[in-house]
């Protein structure tokens, strides 16, 4: 009875430490690492342009394997972190788990649908942002060939690749559009060796504007493309910068708006699920200083017509999740 | 399938193979001379990383090569202080390596450049350019022979030229040569090779360390001759694959050079044809790379020919009292 007692009193002492520190939320980063130059960067972005507003401190983890996800999450959970923001989609089957275990911490998940009371899930229409990437694309190819590179063949970069190339046979009816994944292990995000491989193969069948959504792979599929004198589409961060006046465009995902948004909202989140699409400004491709040179006048008005229409629904791009199949081939 | 297309094929196939090649023969020799070695995809991560770095801070990709060679060969030394000086197990102080090379890579990355474990992007100063060969411009016109000269032979880096070399060097260096027989020697019976006077432990630490500059070559051509730049865990197996194409090649230099030419033309095809159709059936690409582990596990279960490593390959060398 007196030990019962002892570990009940010390379990409310944890829990009164933990109600201090609370507050402070904490962003856990998926296996391609805080500094991938691409979806795990924007979301450090976002966290980082809290902290230079409000002042406020978050708490961050890195994965390094499949294995500590659970772990993770509970150990972020029991410190009181809240909310608590995690990248990629990786994390559904175990948040999906956890969350109940943890009613009172607020969940934000990016990627994917959790359906739990306390956890929001934020979703964005790469489809789109990627339909305007291959519209660009479609623009600019001259030998009506592009290519597209993803990382880890799984469904969410499907949905990639199929918006990319309803844009492009938007543009492009007979156009070919060819289709490489670097692998189908979590190693596929972190390969550019083979990713330039790859992007060479492509070049060699006659593609000239390469879409890569394969994070730290892209950064290969961008060098390759920027030795052989070929146009290349970043992706999730604005990579324009790694190769001026040779990168196309990237197609932004600001996840950095989804973490600073969440950060913002803290312990008063709102569960559910929040689409960010092209209209609410989650999707968008970027231009700046470093590919103003390549959007030419023709590539603008395409981009401009397809923007509108896909606002005002008259576009209405496929999701490959919705059914697991493209429209295009 | 039209001859361009076989040419490039082949073209991507070599550089694809370089690094196999290189870390292969590196685990050729260790292996020989008794010193089993699953660290080389560590070593190569390694070198990789400190190539990378080197040849960003200094714009000159031979200094990068140098620093590579360092960084494989220090870890080659701890392997071969752990396995040899200390008789510890080799395959654990193998994995350790890997470990070691993982961490310390993004660590020391991290800390450096603050890109997370990334090294920033080498402009074409810091990376081996491309060698053409001479006449290559000039014959190009010639039928078949053109294509295959200029296409295929001219056109890579100088590493992969070292590369190719080091096969015929590594056969005459273990057959031809006393250094080679002593190595073979230590790694089938070295108490013979200990009663004969010569020092098992120098001739294995030889070894590792050649094992270590082979390796440098390797990272060092990932990052700063296919790549412009090291990316966290950028081997990607490839040390793993070039162990399977040694067992493959049943540890002899010139059967490694068909096996890890063999692996990088799988993996051409592959990148080629995400899914090769042959008519009857479609071969997926996922397939396609697994096949290179297939066929080991094909050799080591002995259904072709069989796979027999040196004798004493894996156990420390204990001098009898």
């Amino acid at each position: 009875m007196t030990l019962v007692k002892t570990l009940f009193a010390s379990s409310a002492l944890a829990t009164l430490a933990s109600g201090v520190a609370m507050a402070d939320p904490a962003l856990i980063y998926d296996l391609g690492g805080k500094f991938d130059k691409s979806f795990n960067e924007a979301a450090y972005n976002g966290a980082k342009r809290w902290t230079e507003e409000t002042g406020g401190s978050y708490k961050e983890l890195e994965m390094q394997s499949e294995a500590q996800r659970e772990q993770a999450l509970r150990r972020l959970a029991e410190t009181g972190a809240n909310p608590i923001v995690m990248t990629g989609f990786a994390f559904s089957d175990v948040l999906t788990k956890i969350a109940p275990d943890y009613p009172d911490t607020k969940f934000a998940i990016i990627d994917m649908v959790v359906d739990q009371p306390n956890v929001q899930s934020v979703v964005f229409t790469e489809e789109q942002g990627s339909y305007l990437a291959g519209v660009m694309a479609g623009v600019k190819s001259e030998t009506d060939v592009v290519g597209f590179i993803g990382g880890m063949d799984i469904p969410l970069i499907h949905k990639f690749e199929c918006g990319y190339a309803q844009g492009f046979k938007s543009i492009k009816p007979e156009g070919k559009v060819l289709i490489n994944y670097t692998g189908t292990t979590p190693a596929a995000w972190n390969d550019p060796v083979k990713g330039s491989e790859l992007a060479k193969a492509q070049k060699s069948q006659g593609a000239d504007v390469i879409y890569a959504a394969a994070g730290g792979t892209g950064i290969g599929v961008l060098q390759a493309a920027a030795d052989e004198g070929i146009l290349s589409v970043g992706v999730d961060s604005n990579q324009n910068h790694l190769h001026p006046g040779q990168v196309l465009t990237s197609m932004v995902k600001r996840v950095d708006n989804a973490v600073y948004d969440a950060f913002l909202a803290g312990t008063d989140l709102e569960p559910g699920v929040k689409v960010m699409d092209l209209a609410a400004g989650g999707v968008g491709v970027a231009i700046d200083d470093n590919n103003q040179a390549l959007i030419t006048p023709d590539v603008q008005a395409a981009l401009d017509d397809a923007a509108a229409k896909i606002q005002s629904g008259e576009i209405e791009v496929h999701d490959y999740m919705a059914d697991s199949s493209c429209p295009v081939q | 399938m039209d001859f361009d297309t076989i040419i490039q094929i082949l073209d991507s196939a070599v550089r694809l193979m370089t690094p196999l090649l290189l870390a292969c023969l590196a685990g050729l020799y260790s292996e020989r001379s008794g010193v089993f070695d699953i660290g080389l995809e560590g070593k190569m991560l390694m070198a990789a990383f400190t190539a990378a770095a080197v040849a960003y801070a200094t714009g000159n990709p031979w200094l990068g090569l140098l620093a590579g060679i360092a960084g494989s060969t220090a870890l080659s030394l701890i392997h071969g202080l752990a396995s040899i000086t200390f008789m510890g197990n080799q395959l654990i102080s193998g994995v350790a390596i890997n470990f070691l090379a993982s961490g310390m890579t993004v660590l020391l990355g991290q800390k450096i450049f603050g890109l997370g474990g990334r090294t920033p992007s080498l402009t074409e100063g810091g990376r081996f350019g491309e060698i053409t060969l001479p006449f290559a411009d000039t014959i190009r016109e010639v039928p078949f022979i053109g294509p295959i000269y200029a296409e295929l032979l001219s056109g890579h880096t100088a590493l992969v030229y070292v590369a190719f070399a080091c096969v015929p060097l590594t056969w005459w260096i273990l057959s031809r040569t006393r250094f080679g027989l002593r190595l073979r020697a230590v790694g089938e019976n070295p108490a013979s090779v200990d009663t004969a006077g010569v020092s098992v432990t120098r001739l294995r630490f030889a070894a590792v360390a050649i094992c270590g500059v082979l390796c440098g070559l390797a990272g060092a051509y990932l990052a700063t001759g296919l790549s412009a730049g090291f990316v966290k865990e950028m081997t990607a197996g490839r040390g793993f694959i070039a162990l399977a194409a040694l067992i493959f090649a049943k540890w002899r230099p010139w059967s490694a050079l068909f096996a890890t030419f063999l692996f990088g033309l799988l993996e051409a095809i592959a990148n080629r044809y995400p899914n090769l159709d042959l008519g009857v059936v479609t071969i997926p690409s996922m397939f396609m790379n697994a096949l290179p582990y297939i066929l080991t596990v094909i050799i080591l279960a002995g259904f072709v020919g069989r796979a027999i490593p040196p004798r004493a390959g894996g156990e420390p060398y204990v001098k009898e009292r």
